[in-house]
């Protein structure tokens, strides 16, 4: 079938397609593109070739089953993802966290804005030439993804942030390592500032390409740094506050004109910005419950299970390197007190009969979370722009509908706009300071 | 200080100056194919973050000999499906598999490639094989860079010894 | 300007067309008659409530009850941090209702995806077409009675499923 441009396209003008595939392109996305000369006079966007089918797979998985789609979404910054999800079921549900936990949640989510930001960066100078700044970017990632590692147990794909808490506390050693990582982290943005800012090609291709007015951006629904590119101050964080971010110190960095190279520079601020509120958090945070160090001392857990059918087990007991950070003493920082919303502790689980039925009540079918009738929107800020959940329940412990804001729909429903006029070159440097993640677009 | 002279341990060697070796030609043949994959990322999703970091720096699949990105089908030998295939997608891979020039080799990366992975839906192909054939299959949710090197190594053992398609061979 | 005064300022002037006013979860809710959303959402938009930000756009679907689909559309204002849900019920026979792409720019790709996975039908959309799926699909898959694993392939596959 003809698409629209075929239809409506001049039959002396040409029409080329890039995508889905394309060398220049990250991610699966088709545009075809109407060209008198090398000038881009209409153009069209296709999306659609990373359709996972999210909403109705949640909608036949439990709540607590389908974090882990939540993951996927944007899947450079999954705990950001996770954390959207999890305060929606929070509000309906009217849970109150930990500190420790919101501070936890704060820590984890900055990291994964700055890992976030750096792949954008680093596909957008990719997708430029500029091979050196990418490099350099992805180090910097690996160096936040080894922490988030270390804490979550996992790179990318971490399922953390749980509803009521977080899965596990924070990692002993975090504050050196992450002293180390931000001091590379600030090297490398320094690096780059050097590398990019004054350079002639860099400005040719982004400066005054593609530049979106406040009120365009406004219009299309923009978040994030394309929308404080184009001069609004609208950050979810500041508008509001959600966790602990109304005690910390932070500015929210605008651009000036709304081109590319501005929504470039936001990023690279943002990015600064969010490294100052770790250390913050890594100041402010309150103590652990539990012993800081690792649970060296303790009781093997076979010899708790053996213990436990005779008598009632009163010692700490020592955990699978595995579950490093969720041992019971450690749940008061970490987790809420109801415990209808939560796992209870592997150690209850397996030593008494308390803790097999609240496992069996968690997790058996029509038991577990299940939210009062009615819907609820909530959002918090991603990487790039508002993500929003809009949660319907009917009571039960499915979710009716489950639907996100997903914040790079709607910047690359704009991008048709923006591209208008410019020549073929100026699509890469445009797509790529959009930031288009294709979970989160198509989900 | 005088010139110093070449030093050889072997005197056959200094008969035959440049120095040989025996092996079959299917051996030396599979030998220079597996360290020159040209490779084409057909990224779609998740998996390729992970691709990304390998690819890079840090773990650097270069040493390999797979450094070699290119962005057109018809100059590579292996294909690099990383990240979930949808219904709408699967037309374009098949296209971009058919392109390929003989031989050519397909590693299938991450769970959604095996066989649909947690996305069980009316919008995803249940595994790539059900597309095109697949030499070495990554398990993992992504996998972690380690195991992208891992299924490279794997895929230059199986270019090593398996018979190989010559020109002049399949002519008779 | 407060949340409380748009809803009291909306009580007055369309006193006919809002016909709930609610709350859930703390967030404001009003359900308005079909024919008069595309007029509500102009004067949110233009006077000093300014809610300039259409949010999210989007449908659901409750078989089974009468009227059976539900629009849900999310507006927010940037300069009074204000936020507002608005419903609408629409009857599976007449699945019709305006399309607000005379307002907003994003609500183009927003309407196609509802039409996609639901088949609402948006009046003097320019555009309306599939989003996510591809032509020759049949049927829409966020409705309740499609079935989630119901899968039509584009191209024949080298063996079927299993199961």
């Amino acid at each position: 079938m003809p698409t629209r441009l075929q239809n409506e396209a001049n039959k002396e003008n040409l029409l080329i397609n890039m995508g889905p595939s394309h060398p220049a392109m990250h991610g699966t996305i088709r545009i075809m593109l109407e060209l008198d000369g090398e000038k881009i006079l209409n153009s069209e966007v296709e999306v659609g070739y990373l359709h996972r089918g999210f909403e109705k797979t949640c909608e036949h998985k439990t709540f607590f089953n389908l974090l882990p789609y939540t993951d996927r979404l944007n899947y450079v910054s999954p705990l950001i993802n996770n954390l959207g999800y999890v305060m929606t079921m929070e509000k309906m549900l009217g849970i109150e966290t930990p500190e420790r936990s919101q501070y936890i949640r704060v820590i984890l989510c900055e990291l994964s804005r700055v890992s976030d930001h750096l792949t954008a960066l680093a596909a957008m100078t990719m997708e430029c030439g500029a091979f050196t700044a990418f490099l350099y970017y992805i180090q910097a990632r690996e160096e936040l993804w080894n922490i988030i590692e270390e804490t979550t147990g996992a790179r990318m794909t971490t399922s953390y942030i749980r509803i009521g808490g977080v899965r596990a506390d924070l990692h002993p050693d975090i504050k050196t390592r992450l002293a180390k990582a931000t001091k590379i982290n600030r090297r490398v943005l320094k690096d780059n500032h050097g590398l990019l800012d004054k350079n002639r090609i860099w400005i040719d291709r982004t400066r005054d390409v593609a530049v979106v007015s406040s009120k365009m951006a406004v219009n299309y629904g923009f978040g994030g740094p394309c929308l404080r590119a184009s001069k609004v101050n609208y950050d979810v964080r500041k508008a509001q506050p959600y966790l602990v971010y109304d005690q910390l110190d932070f500015e929210v960095p605008l651009g000036d004109n709304g081109d590319n190279y501005d929504r470039y520079l936001v990023r690279m601020k943002e990015m600064e910005q969010s490294l100052r509120i770790i250390e913050q958090c890594l100041n402010k945070i309150p103590k652990s419950a539990g012993p800081e160090e690792l649970l060296i001392k303790g009781l093997e857990p076979e010899d708790a299970i053996k213990t436990s059918r005779s008598k009632r087990v009163e010692d700490t007991i020592k955990l699978s390197p595995n579950l490093e950070g969720s041992e019971k003493v450690k749940y008061p920082g970490i987790l809420t007190e109801d415990k209808k919303y939560i796992v209870p502790p592997k150690e209850d689980t397996y030593t008494s009969i308390e803790g097999l039925i609240n496992h069996f009540k968690f997790f058996m079918k029509d038991h577990g979370i299940r939210p009062p009738k009615g819907d609820v929107y909530f959002s918090v800020e991603g990487g790039s722009g508002e993500v929003g959940y809009y949660i319907v329940s009917d009571g039960t412990d499915k979710p009716f509908r489950l639907h996100l804001r997903g914040p790079c729909f709607h910047i690359v429903s704009a991008l048709e706009e923006m591209i208008k006029g410019h020549y073929v070159a100026d699509v890469i440097p445009t797509f790529g300071s959009l930031n288009m993640i294709g979970g989160e677009l198509d989900r | 200080m005088g010139r110093i002279k070449p030093r050889h341990h072997y005197p056959e060697e200094r008969k035959y100056k440049g120095g040989f070796f025996t092996t079959k030609l299917n051996y030396v043949m599979g030998w220079g194919r597996k360290f020159s994959l040209f490779h084409y990322p057909f990224i779609t999703a998740c998996c390729g973050m992970e691709y990304m970091s390998a690819a890079c720096a840090h773990w650097d699949f270069d040493r390999f000999g797979v450094g070699m990105t290119t962005f057109s089908p018809r100059q590579s030998d292996m294909l690099f499906v990383v990240g979930t295939i949808s219904q709408k997608e699967a037309p374009v891979l098949r296209t971009v598999y058919e392109q390929m020039c003989e031989p050519k080799w397909v590693i299938a990366c991450g769970a959604c490639t095996l066989s649909g992975g947690i996305y069980d839906n009316y919008a995803v192909v249940q595994g790539i094989d059900k597309i095109i054939p697949v030499d070495v299959f990554i398990p993992g949710c992504p996998p972690r860079p380690e195991t992208i090197l891992d299924a490279i190594e794997k895929l230059q053992d199986k270019i090593q010894y398996q018979q190989q398609d010559w020109r002049w061979k399949s002519k008779k | 300007m407060e949340i409380k005064k748009v809803i009291e300022e909306l009580k007055v002037k369309f006193k006919d067309d809002i016909t709930e006013f609610s709350k859930q979860f703390g967030d404001d809710v009003i359900r308005v008659k079909r024919e008069s959303l595309r007029d509500i959402v102009r004067f949110l938009k233009k006077t000093p409530h300014n809610f300039a930000m259409l949010l999210d756009l989007t449908c659901v679907d409750y078989m089974g009850e009468e009227p059976r689909f539900e629009m849900v559309y999310h507006l927010y204002s940037i300069s009074n941090k204000n936020r507002l849900r608005i419903k609408i019920r629409l009857d599976e026979n007449d699945l019709k209702i305006d399309s607000l792409t005379s307002l907003w720019g994003n609500a183009n790709w927003l309407e196609r995806e509802v039409f996609d996975m639901f088949g609402v039908h948006f009046n003097e959309h320019p555009d309306l077409r599939r989003l996510f799926m591809y032509d020759g699909f049949e049927g829409y898959p966020l409705r309740k009675d499609y079935p989630l694993r119901k899968r039509q392939p584009i191209i024949p596959m080298r063996y079927e499923d299993a199961d």
